[in-house]
């Protein structure tokens, strides 16, 4: 009987909640079998190579005049677990990441129940090196795709309510050649002419202070941002047109709603979904885009760090940023389903099978 | 009554076209994806006859020419006209400072001539000439002779053109080598998850997920790791070309298991089955047809992000390598601004890059459009 009290608008709330916890809950559990398969997939990577580890710093030790026999190799080899077959290697892998225990050695010695290996190249543990880049690389990778949106959504919904006229054409031009142009080349272009005009390549980033910072990442800005914002502008306008052909804009406008309302109330609300279910791919993309990208302009993110790991057979480093961006990506694509489980109730109520 | 007839006949005509006729059709209105194909054409000619277009060899250098930029062409020889050829370069050293200077020495005039002899090959491997299309013609060979280079010089000294003829040859067939492996892994696993569905569905889903999750170009350079060093060229090919396809097949597998779901209860499946065919045949000759031209879209609009990471990874030396070239290879020489601002000919290869990329986009859209029935 307690349930005839609640007003309507209470039972709508209580439903709606329930069934955006359901399918959150739902897409959360969905995450951890995603997270085993880029586990493998990482796993994969850091097996590729014919030479290991083992070898190489036998090699190593060889060079510099030390004698290593036949068995102390054996004894290196089963200290990594290299000697077990595949699968008990991955076990142990995937143990020592998730927790080592704390009367391990490796415990003891670094003081952390996360073993990521060993990284050779910097003479550190791989889950250091990774966290030196981490922040910067989140930083980074997050200001420019704010600076995509923040960019492209306005022009988009100029480009469509303005809709063959000369800015519509102008964007989506300069969006088809952006989009077009690999990232690393527009960097070698842009490099070029900034230090012909203003004598100045603007390599690198510059910390000394909050504008130094921003100045030195208007290069990075246009040279990573570019592709994505095309890409952006090209599927809103697109969204957008279709939404104003639609008969409740028709309905809206004959009922005396303002242009601006139309537009950015409904249409463009509308039109939002599916920008906000791509946020995924953009995010992949721009991993993507800086890897080249970051080591023409000399940005000292995580893809540099991936080719020094990989140009010195620091394999294990290698397959824990792989490992590390593919997560980022799978947490930015479940971020944008859940946006977009608030955004558009179909997706709530279909359980989001779309 | 002509006219109608011919009216007539031309619906007609239209109506018994298969479906690659009228997207041929299409694509004949589709004016920039027309020029887009007659650029890759004249791309890929380029590099199938690199040896007869290129004046000089692959790895033939001259240390005078080193980082100088594309070679002068004049026309006027002492006040009187001559057609056109290039002058010899002349190093001169200042006695007081040692500053070493290279100027053209105007004293004598190679003429550029058509079908010279010049540097011998052996065409595709097989054929032994020394036909090249242009160059200076014998007697400008060797060590000092005079040099005709369009785009100019690497460091070594070596013809930035030639080399641009060779590396397309590497540059512009591995993503096409590994868009086929794609198309083919694409079509056989998304058939089988698409057909099959039930567990092996599922699996097969959430693998092509996580791929497609993982950014593009790490995921590439961290599997070059796996190629051993101290390969021939043709092994590294090899590997490349796999390494490309390991991502591009998800995409296409995704596309055929979505038209596998919507194909496989139709009744013409049905009564393939119910005849005894089998399943690979019912797969390939009777569901593959049905949607090849999809796939052939978007193997197209694969084809410039294997471009683009080819030559990335060959330009951070994860690639090809050499003596092998490709483009990424030629880039090489362009990582870091010093080059760059000194010898801003060697960004020509971008050109060549942006050119294949643009083009495979811009063919790949009108082929899009030409494929769908409903424009």
């Amino acid at each position: 009987m307690e349930n005839n009290k609640k007003s309507i608008w209470e039972k709508v709330v209580d439903f709606y909640r329930k069934d955006l916890v359901q399918y959150i809950v739902k897409r959360l559990l969905m995450f951890i079998p995603t997270l085993f398969l880029i586990s493998i997939l990482a796993f994969f990577v850091i097996q590729l190579p014919e030479t290991d580890y083992v070898d190489r710093e036998i090699a190593k030790l060889q060079m510099e005049g030390e004698f290593i026999d036949q068995e102390q190799a054996a004894a290196l080899r089963r200290e990594y677990g290299l000697d077990l077959p595949i699968h008990e290697r991955y076990i142990k892998w995937i143990k020592d990441i998730i927790w080592t225990p704390t009367d391990s050695e490796y415990y003891r010695i670094y003081g952390s129940h996360h073993n990521w290996k060993y990284s050779f190249a910097y003479g550190k543990d791989v889950w250091d090196v990774v966290d030196d880049r981490l922040g910067l690389t989140i930083l980074v990778t997050a200001l420019i795709m704010i600076f995509q949106y923040a960019v492209s959504l306005p022009i988009a919904i100029y480009a469509s309510t303005h809709q063959y006229s000369v800015g519509d054409y102008i964007s989506s031009f300069i969006g088809f050649i952006g989009a077009a142009v690999p990232n690393f080349i527009l960097a070698f272009v842009i490099m070029y002419i900034s230090y012909k005009w203003f004598g100045d390549a603007n390599l690198g980033l510059d910390f000394s202070g909050f504008f130094p910072f921003l100045k030195s990442m208007i290069i990075p800005f246009l040279v990573i941002g570019t592709s994505g914002t095309c890409g952006i502008i090209r599927s809103v306008r697109a969204q957008m047109l279709d939404e104003v052909s639609r008969q409740y804009t028709l309905t809206a406008r004959a009922k005396g709603v303002s242009e601006r309302k139309i537009i950015m109330k409904y249409c463009f609300r509308a039109a939002m979904n599916p920008t906000v279910s791509g946020l995924g791919g953009v995010l992949s993309s721009l991993f993507s885009g800086s890897t080249v990208t970051a080591m023409v302009l000399m940005i000292d993110i995580q893809g540099p760090e991936l080719l020094k790991a990989l140009q010195t057979g620091d394999i294990y480093l290698a397959g824990a940023i792989v490992m590390v961006q593919a997560i980022l990506v799978v947490i930015g694509i479940l971020l944008s389903d859940i946006a977009l489980a608030f955004l558009d109730p179909r997706i709530r109520y279909s359980g989001g099978n779309r | 009554m002509s006219l109608f007839k011919k009216k007539e006949k031309s619906k007609e005509d239209y109506y018994l076209a298969s479906q690659w006729t009228l997207m041929g059709r299409k694509l004949k209105k589709h004016k920039l994806a027309q020029f887009s194909i007659a650029i890759l054409i004249v791309l890929y000619l380029s590099a199938f006859f690199a040896e007869f277009l290129a004046p000089y060899g692959l790895e033939e250098f001259d240390g005078l020419y080193k980082n100088s930029g594309s070679t002068k062409i004049h026309v006027m020889h002492e006040g009187k006209f001559v057609g056109p050829f290039v002058y010899k370069l002349q190093k001169h050293v200042d006695k007081t400072n040692f500053k070493v200077t290279i100027t053209e020495d105007t004293s004598e005039y190679y003429p550029i001539k058509f079908f010279v002899k010049g540097t011998e090959y052996k065409f595709l491997g097989l054929f032994p000439s020394d036909l090249h299309l242009f160059g200076l013609g014998e007697g400008s060979e060797g060590g000092t002779g005079a040099k005709i280079m369009l785009f100019g010089a690497d460091g070594l000294g070596r013809d930035i053109f030639s080399r641009v003829l060779y590396g397309g040859r590497i540059s512009l067939t591995i993503p096409f080598a590994s868009a086929a492996i794609s198309l083919f892994l694409g079509i056989t696993i998304g058939a089988i998850s698409g057909y099959f569905g039930g567990v092996l569905d599922m699996v097969i889903q959430r693998i092509i997920e996580v791929i497609g999750a993982v950014p593009q170009i790490p995921l590439w350079m961290a599997l070059s790791a796996a190629i051993p060093p101290g390969i021939s060229s043709v092994e590294m090919y090899f590997y490349m070309t796999l390494i490309l396809s390991f991502i591009g097949w998800t995409g296409m597998a995704r596309i055929v298991r979505g038209k596998f779901l919507s194909l496989k209860n139709e009744d013409y499946v049905m009564s393939a089955r119910l005849s005894g065919v089998s399943t690979w045949n019912i797969i390939w000759k009777h569901l593959v047809p049905g949607f090849l031209s999809y796939l052939i879209v978007s193997v197209t609009l694969g084809i410039p992000g294997s471009i683009v990471g080819e030559t990335s990874m060959s330009y951070l030396g994860l690639g090809i390598k050499t003596p092998a070239t490709s483009w990424g290879v030629l880039l090489q020489e362009a990582s870091n601004i010093t080059d760059i601002a000194a010898y801003p000919h060697k960004l020509i290869p971008i050109i060549f890059v942006t050119v294949a990329v643009l083009a495979f986009n811009f063919l790949g859209d009108g082929l899009r459009d030409a494929a769908d029935p409903y424009k």
